[in-house]
């Protein structure tokens, strides 16, 4: 009896469930932050970078099923690429490598993307890097 | 196997065995329709014009004023366009509150892009509508006051005996969507002091696709459905004979079953008093005029759909007012119009209860939801 479920993929639900790189990073090297709350979702993402990788990626989200899902997806699809691999994942990255994602909530994985695109950029402002 | 818990009994509930049993010849040997002359025919309308009066004694009406439909949406429908449009020359005013179900506000704004207007009461925080207020908005081209009797998503009950008084004096019909109330509180037409009052039968265990509609002698409304003239030329259409037989079982039942609303109530307030203990939770309503089986209570910090999801991992199913989970990205209307923040009612959930819950039910949804609200609660940026 999956009520809500039927929608998302077993990937989301998998992501949903077991959500990876959760929590803040306390010396990040850049922070992005998109959403709000009032439409129902927030995201925050931590980067950590090293020789222009990203070393560490973290995650905090409010929102739901497909926002936690896609945040956490996002995270483990970042970790270990350059800084211009990083930039070039879009929302349908995302969403493909969750095995898709209902239309409505499509607008999760832009979150995502967004919100790792804003870290990088976080970073860049911070390093004076262009 | 995980357990499977059902605390979504507003949303629609289990067609119980009794009324299965009652509507099942229907289907087959007893197939005739009402309409024939032969006595297959009769047959089928003996059972429905019995079944009519089982749901007429739910609710302390004549038989005679009973209209079955195919939904309590449809009875909605029925009972607001009906009467606009036979009284259009009367006036052209309608009444009604903010947190109506969307069959009753939808209507409403239907009727408005056809040249109405349409006064939207607030409410209190509880979810109250104020008599004074439906008073105020009285004016001398009023045709019609709809307030919905108990409230779908919140469970608060409205003072409606205090608006049908003054429907009366004022001598304005005044609609009553009962769908959530009937089979849980009782209900008399007379001591409200309705014309019109929407009933649906799959929110009190019988079956889904059918609905009534109560018209009190005197009140005119112009049919939606026109065709062979069923239902006293109001609601055309061959009659759902097995649903309507269902639905007549199921208002007997829940006529019967009435005073079990004490245990109901019992089980709701265990629920609310042990899910509030968890930290920065809020009960949403009317702490007391509320329905018995109605918990609706806000999360700080999360989102409902996320907590929906988790609670089905451990086979507790219930619903919330997040837009996460609604079809048009929006947050509840009724949360909304209580004076709730967005980000608060996303982070509401709603537990209706049934015949079938027990203590244990309520027990494991009280030690399980914590769990689940520090686990969501250690992902938000907004949780500190």
């Amino acid at each position: 009896m999956n009520y809500m479920t039927d929608g998302y993929s077993e990937k989301v639900m998998e992501h949903f469930a077991n959500p990876r790189n959760v929590g803040e990073i306390k010396d990040a090297d850049g922070i992005g932050k998109v959403g709000n709350p009032t439409c129902g979702d927030l995201m925050w993402i931590y980067i950590k970078v090293k020789d222009n990788r990203l070393e560490d990626v973290k995650f905090k989200t409010f929102g739901c099923g497909a926002a936690i899902a896609t945040s956490s997806m996002i995270t483990e699809m970042a970790k270990g690429m350059t800084l211009e691999e990083a930039l070039k994942i879009t929302r349908n990255d995302v969403a493909e490598a969750l095995d898709g994602l209902p239309p409505i909530k499509l607008h999760c994985s832009n979150l995502a993307a967004d919100g790792l695109h804003a870290a990088i950029k976080d970073y860049k402002e911070r390093t004076g890097k262009k | 196997m995980t357990r499977q818990i059902y605390m979504d009994h507003s949303s629609t509930t289990q067609v119980d065995a009794a009324v299965m049993e009652a509507m099942l010849p229907y289907f087959s040997e007893k197939f005739g329709n009402p309409s024939s002359l032969y006595s297959l025919g009769r047959e089928a309308r003996k059972a429905m014009e019995e079944a009519r009066t089982k749901v007429a004694d739910l609710i302390g009406a004549k038989k005679e004023e009973i209209i079955f439909t195919g939904s309590g949406t449809e009875s909605n429908n029925l009972a607001i366009k009906g009467l606009a449009y036979r009284n259009r020359k009367k006036g052209d005013h309608i009444i009604t509150s903010s947190i109506e179900h969307h069959a009753v506000l939808h209507t409403c704004k239907y009727l408005e892009s056809q040249g109405f207007e349409v006064t939207y009461l607030p409410v209190s925080k509880e979810g109250l509508v104020n008599p004074a207020d439906v008073e105020a908005a009285i004016t001398p081209k009023t045709i019609l006051i709809t307030i919905m009797h108990a409230n779908h998503e919140i469970g608060t009950i409205q003072p409606i005996e205090e608006i049908g008084k003054l429907a009366k004096e004022k001598n304005i019909p005044f609609h009553t969507d009962a769908a959530q109330s009937a089979g849980n509180i009782p209900l008399n037409v007379d001591n409200i002091g309705v014309s019109l009052l929407s009933l649906s039968a799959h929110k009190l265990y019988g079956p889904k696709g059918v609905g009534a509609l109560y018209i009190r002698k005197g009140t005119g409304l112009e049919p939606l459905l026109h065709g062979g003239g069923h239902e006293r030329d109001i609601r055309s259409g061959t009659e759902n004979v097995p649903g309507i037989v269902g639905f007549g079982k199921a208002a007997q039942l829940a006529k019967e079953r009435l005073p079990e609303a004490a245990k109901i109530t019992g089980l709701r307030d265990s629920l609310i008093k042990g899910v509030l203990e968890i930290k920065d939770s809020f009960l949403n309503g009317h702490p007391v005029k509320r329905l018995p089986n109605n918990a609706n209570i806000r999360f700080s910090f999360i989102e409902g759909e996320s907590m929906i999801l988790n609670l089905d991992m451990k086979g507790v199913a219930a619903s919330t007012g997040s837009a996460c989970s609604s079809k048009s990205l929006e947050p509840s209307h009724i949360l909304l119009a209580t004076g709730l923040k967005h980000e608060e009612a996303h982070g509401s959930l709603r537990f209706t209860l049934g015949h079938g819950n027990t203590q244990e039910d309520v027990d494991y949804v009280v030690s399980t939801l914590p769990e689940i609200v520090n686990k969501l609660r250690m992902i938000s940026p907004l949780a500190r």
